[in-house]
């Protein structure tokens, strides 16, 4: 398909070079959405955009006309500064109405500067406070084995979340009770806001740590820009193995703007005209290159 | 007042499947420990971590579960107060958190265990509902009220056996509940405060004074009604609590009334301080909350006019 047919018909599940297409797409909704609004998170929004886009565009079980089926496969950002990449791709799944993206951060908008349940639909958990989606997670995983259901609950966080010390109290926790189809994908761009997360709070060895833990870790880190990669990793999720199941994904803050690339500065910085207007070519560039190869 | 809420978790446990307890390793303590042992797919110890704790319960209330999560009131109300504020409230989930060994009850491991902040933080989180039950029955009634909300509620425990009250008219009305009649003072008292309130009108009786005496076990919504009727009556008023004054249940009485334009002469015994080790009777005692103390408040009233 097209990109005009794949947007029109969300229902269809991708392979990897459409779901290129579609991040490619939404990149340059988010860049333009943060430039319009002056307010907002670019960085961890681009670097997360190829993993989202390929969960709600090939993978999850999900009925937008029926957001709260109780049988639906379960995403929570945990980073949920990247609130603007999720409401775009949950408005082009077909949530809710594309048209209201613009009116992102902007008083009486449902779409509050971090993801709010209660006035999204699609937003399975509100998140901002960091560290608590895999509790949370555990929480919902741990209601599927109760109530018998097969749905999977899957928790994107950042380094941020796995800063905070919840987190862990949830990787030992969920080591305990090893729920089926609870999976821990962290979003690694080895960037945070204050510097880069050597810089801030190293992290590694990061699939040693998990690991340690309890996790069954995947054992390649694949690359969360690429799509392939990041259907690859779904088939990992897919085979035999103990559960709780981890991905880290080698990502790029501020993916697709090179000057915005891994620069910790592009964490929350407003994307004022000259910054859009330099980015914005680069942007079409790497979709029209994406779509060529469709 | 632990055994009491130990055993309805139990009870309620058969007739409301979608009841599930989370402890945070001190099950033996709260008494969830025999939910556990009955319902032991339904139970959830996740260790001393109790902001993991508060959200795994969040988590399973998206799904259609009703959790009551169980920890001491001084560690559920610091360490899981992002968790309650965040998730619970924010998204106005179907949440018991049940805070055992509350005020100065766990009086011998001294100020560190000692939760005297819980009712404060707890009524400041939007949609949050707050419960001090004065005995064991409230304890109960407590936990059957929060079971039927949409969302979430706070219940401060008691490690202790206290004097039972008698059977409260329509506990689930929010209003104070009347323990006994009287024209001069009212003493509205929160938690186990009420029994020394009693006492404490006996001692007044002897020296002329007539007080009213009402338990209150709902700090938020704070219903002023019965309690309102009766301070109009006698003019004067005493709140009592096993907590600081700053945010607490007297505080909350005393904006009440202004805001209803009751007025009364007030006073309020609560603590200003950490408190200590020691035996808990001997401890209250210290820190003001004895019927000596409550009646000696409720006579200055008086004398004042």
């Amino acid at each position: 398909m097209d990109k005009e047919q794949l947007l029109q018909n969300p229902e269809h599940a991708c392979n990897a070079k459409e779901l290129a297409v579609l991040a490619a797409e939404f990149r340059m909704e988010v860049w333009d959405v943060l430039h319009q609004r002056g307010t907002g998170h670019w960085g961890g929004a681009s670097s997360c955009l190829e993993m989202v886009t390929s969960l709600y565009f090939n993978r999850l079980h999900i009925d937008p006309d029926n957001p709260k089926w109780e049988d639906r496969d379960r995403f929570i950002l945990s980073k949920g500064h990247a609130s603007c990449a999720l409401y775009t791709v949950l408005a082009l799944r077909g949530f809710f109405s594309p048209e209201l993206l613009p009116t992102f951060r902007t008083l009486g908008s449902p779409l509050q500067g971090h993801p709010c349940m209660n006035k999204v639909s699609g937003v399975d958990m509100s998140t901002g406070a960091l560290g608590h989606g895999l509790s949370v997670g555990l929480g919902i995983a741990l209601a599927a084995r109760l109530s018998g259901k097969s749905y999977w609950t899957y928790v994107m966080t950042g380094e941020g979340c796995l800063n905070e010390g919840q987190s862990w109290e949830a990787l030992m926790c969920a080591a305990k009770y090893k729920p089926e189809h609870f999976v821990l994908m962290v979003d690694y761009n080895k960037v945070q806001l204050d510097g880069t997360e050597e810089q801030i709070m190293p992290l590694e060895p990061l699939k040693e740590k998990l690991r340690s833990f309890g996790w069954n870790v995947a054992p390649k880190a694949y690359d969360g820009n690429e799509t392939q990669d990041v259907l690859d990793s779904f088939a990992w999720m897919d085979t035999e193995g103990a559960w709780p199941k981890a991905v880290i994904y080698d990502t790029v803050k501020g993916k697709g703007v090179s000057f915005t690339e891994g620069k910790n500065a592009w964490h929350g910085a407003k994307i004022d005209d000259d910054s859009f207007a330099k980015g914005m070519p680069e942007l079409r560039s790497d979709l029209a290159k994406k779509e060529a190869s469709l | 007042m632990r055994e009491a809420f130990g055993n309805e978790l139990v009870r309620l446990g058969e007739s409301h499947p979608e009841l599930v307890v989370l402890d945070a390793d001190v099950s033996s303590s709260t008494k969830s420990k025999m939910f556990g042992q009955k319902y032991p797919s339904r139970f959830f110890n996740v260790g001393v971590a109790e902001g993991n704790l508060a959200d795994v319960a969040n988590g399973l209330a998206t799904c259609g579960y009703h959790p009551v999560a169980n920890a001491f009131a001084i560690f559920l109300s610091l360490k899981s107060t992002d968790q309650i504020r965040n998730v619970s409230c924010y998204n106005n989930l179907p949440v018991v958190f049940a805070g055992a060994y509350g005020g100065l009850s766990d009086s011998f491991d001294g100020a560190s265990h000692q939760a005297i902040e819980d009712i404060a933080i707890m009524r400041a989180l939007p949609g949050m509902q707050v419960i001090v039950p004065s005995d064991a029955r409230q304890a109960e009634l407590a936990l059957d009220y929060a079971l039927l909300q949409k969302g979430p509620v706070y219940i401060r425990l008691n490690r202790n056996a206290v004097p039972d009250l008698g059977e409260p008219k329509d506990f689930a009305s929010g209003e104070a509940i009347l323990l006994r009649e009287g024209k001069d003072v009212t003493i509205a008292a929160n938690g186990i405060t009420a029994s020394y309130a009693l006492e404490a009108a006996d001692l007044l009786k002897k020296e002329g004074v007539d007080a009213e005496v009402f338990s209150v076990p709902f700090v938020k919504p704070l219903r002023f009604g019965v309690l309102g009727k009766s301070v109009r009556k006698t003019g004067r008023l005493l709140t009592v609590e096993e907590h600081v004054w700053e945010g607490g249940f007297g505080e909350a009485i005393a904006g009440e009334c202004l805001l209803d334009g009751t007025g009364p002469r007030f006073d309020a015994i609560a603590l200003h301080s950490f408190t200590e080790t020691g035996p808990y009777d001997a401890l209250l005692e210290k820190y003001g909350i004895n019927a000596g103390n409550i009646a000696s408040h409720a006579k200055a009233l008086c004398k004042k006019g």
